[in-house]
């Protein structure tokens, strides 16, 4: 079972985010996906100081994966992808379905399929497989029961890498959220979300965390956690991800190698991840009910 | 020089009265579905059975109107012949297109039914034209619809770059949210616009007066509450008001429409080639009134786009039938950014 570092949702200073990746070189962590997905107007790292960055991580026996931004609307952000479709130092992460274009048009072969494709049944699962997907990154929408069923109704397996740990990206617009907060337009921004470690928490007026304000992403309050449904994970994947959060990242990476080692229970993990964690967890995706519960199957 | 056709009108039709009151006032084509979660308005009450179906058929195809189906959920391994059955009925009945999402079920409709034309739906996400492409040289698409998230520049951009016909959002219900990749409604109640075709669905609802005033809830999160006199909105989440360090405001949106009648000169010299009317949830009152407005809109511009004004009286009449009686340009206009 591997595990995964997702790729930084979060819009940090330049010298937090070398020193982070630096921090990882020695962690239990088998790949790590580079990039920024989430907005094209952060660019504190330029696409060659990620190529910096995957190159030190290869130097140190992980495997790099470039992720594409989830959202294009413009022609740079086509340009920004075509350079990094183009490239041939590491894999690719595609998170739409103009990557998925490229990727094919280019010949390339082995490719991730990333979470906001929209794969929900075997039929589009397999259409990418056909294209050169390589592994898939499943939705963290899906329940574990419908990830069952989806690899059951394949002609081959695909490795596939389930969301484990951190807040869930849960939509994106072209609005940027936090320049909306500070009343300023996304266009001059100011890059205000630089140095907010873990996004801004937004609660019901009855004072509730429910969601998270990350730029033009929008993230749940809660952070999802399956480090207690461990079992029936791994009977369902072969590789775990887990998002970058501002501080602490390294030992939840250390508590999932030692639940997946046997080195503790699900149970006393889940227990023990809480001192790492920036909000209370929750696991309902995976068990097919709303994202938000954090759910105990009887 | 190329004349292009005109601008299609296409409203919504969410029930059979609906269909003709959008028909006889002047839509080009309507867009309706079926009564299951394979189309993305799956709310009780709403959409086709099959001799509903067959009827505003015949009733469109007499005036020399069309009628596109929405098949614009995913469908999942568990209920994947629904759609596919959905498919083969369309081509039956004679349906004029196939609003997709699914590639999956793009694939099947077009080796099944090569005649049959398809749209890429906007819960496609499509946003660029390296996208939308890949849907016309893999299942031959004919149109895709924008997701209300890119600006006039951008989207003629995508019109320049691509051979697939673009129909944007003209009017109605504004989703803030990239169409598609949405699982705000999901993380909340466990129903998702993806799979269930529903977001902030009804069952979950609840309005409750209390001593701090009207609250309303979805699965018992408490999206907004009113002051007395204010007007209880329905509780779709990313329009409720929510605190951000201490502040309390609608921290995504307000409770507003798109209009974008001022926009139309525009939209027809950067060559969009179909305006979608929002609100196949809304009365058969709501597609009179839009209808006839954008109907007249249309054919002003047709007549010259040089002399093309917004009629006050338009504006005046959409404003009525706009959520919170308020408008705007969404993000074609930067500044909403």
């Amino acid at each position: 079972m591997k595990l995964a570092l997702g790729p930084l949702l979060y819009y940090w200073p330049r010298q937090s985010v070398l020193d982070f990746y630096a921090g990882l070189a020695d962690s239990p962590v088998d790949s790590v996906y580079l990039g920024e997905t989430v907005c094209s107007r952060r660019h504190e790292l330029r696409l060659d100081d990620w190529f910096e960055v995957g190159h030190m991580l290869a130097a140190a026996g992980k495997e790099v994966v470039l992720s594409t931004q989830g959202l294009i609307e413009s022609e740079s952000d086509l340009k920004a992808l075509r350079r990094i479709v183009r490239q041939t130092d590491f894999r690719v992460e595609a998170n739409d379905m103009g990557a998925v274009r490229l990727l094919a048009e280019a010949g390339v072969k082995d490719w991730v399929a990333g979470p906001t494709l929209n794969i929900f049944n075997p039929h589009t699962l397999q259409l990418l497989i056909d294209t050169g997907a390589t592994r898939w990154a499943v939705a963290p929408e899906l329940s574990g029961a419908t990830l069952a069923e989806l690899r059951a109704g394949l002609a081959a397996p695909i490795e596939t890498e389930v969301y484990a740990y951190g807040r869930l990206p849960l939509a994106h617009s072209a609005r940027c959220f936090t320049a909306r907060h500070f009343n300023l337009q996304k266009d001059t921004c100011e890059f205000r979300c630089l140095s907010i470690m873990d996004g801004i928490t937004l609660r019901t007026r009855e004072g509730e965390p429910f969601l998270t304000l990350n730029g033009v992403q929008t993230q749940s309050a809660r952070v999802h956690n399956l480090l207690g449904d461990l079992p029936a994970v791994r009977a369902h994947s072969e590789v775990l991800r887990i998002s970058p959060q501002g501080a602490d990242t390294a030992r939840v990476v250390a508590l999932f190698r030692a639940a997946l080692d046997g080195d503790t229970t699900p149970a006393e993990a889940l227990a023990a991840s809480r001192a790492w964690m920036v909000a209370e967890p929750c696991n309902g995706f995976w068990h097919g009910r709303a994202g938000v519960e954090q759910y105990v199957a009887a | 020089m190329t004349v292009r056709p005109p601008i299609e009108l296409v409203c919504p039709a969410g029930s059979l009265p609906a269909l003709k009151t959008a028909i006889d006032h002047g839509a080009d084509c309507v867009y309706l579905g079926f009564k299951d979660a394979t189309n993305a308005r799956n709310f009780t009450g709403l959409n086709f059975d099959p001799a509903q179906m067959r009827e505003g058929i015949a009733y469109a195809h007499a005036r020399s109107r069309k009628v596109l189906l929405a098949l614009n959920t995913y469908p999942q391994a568990g209920n994947w012949s629904s759609w596919t059955a959905a498919i083969d009925r369309a081509a039956e009945f004679g349906l004029d297109a196939l609003i997709l999402a699914d590639p999956g079920l793009m694939a099947y409709a077009a080796k099944t039914h090569p005649g049959l034309r398809l749209h890429l739906s906007v819960q496609g996400s499509a946003t660029s034209y390296e996208a939308i492409n890949f849907y016309h040289e893999r299942f031959g698409i004919q149109r895709a619809v924008l997701p209300r998230v890119l600006s006039l520049a951008q989207v003629e951009n995508v019109i320049a770059n691509s051979p697939v016909e673009i129909e944007v959002f003209g009017f109605g219900g504004l989703c803030v949210m990239v169409e598609g990749r949405c699982a705000l409604s999901a993380y909340a109640t466990g129903e998702s616009p993806n799979c269930n075709g529903a977001c902030s669905p009804g069952k979950h609802v609840r309005w409750e007066d209390t001593p701090q005033g009207m609250e309303t809830r979805l699965n018992g999160i408490l999206i907004d509450r009113f002051a007395e006199g204010e007007r209880a909105g329905y509780p779709t989440l990313c329009k409720g008001r929510f605190e951000v360090n201490d502040e309390t405001y609608y921290a995504l949106e307000e409770p507003t429409s798109l209009n974008t009648l001022e926009l139309l000169p525009e939209l027809a010299r950067i060559g969009i080639r179909a305006i979608k009317i929002e609100g196949r949830q809304r009365s058969p009152a709501y597609v009179t009134q839009v209808t006839k407005v954008w109907r007249a809109a249309l054919d002003k511009l047709r007549a010259g786009p040089e002399s093309f004004t917004v009629l006050p009286a338009w504006m005046a009449e959409l404003n009525k039938v706009s959520e919170g009686q308020a408008h705007t340009l969404g993000a074609y206009y930067r500044p909403w950014k």
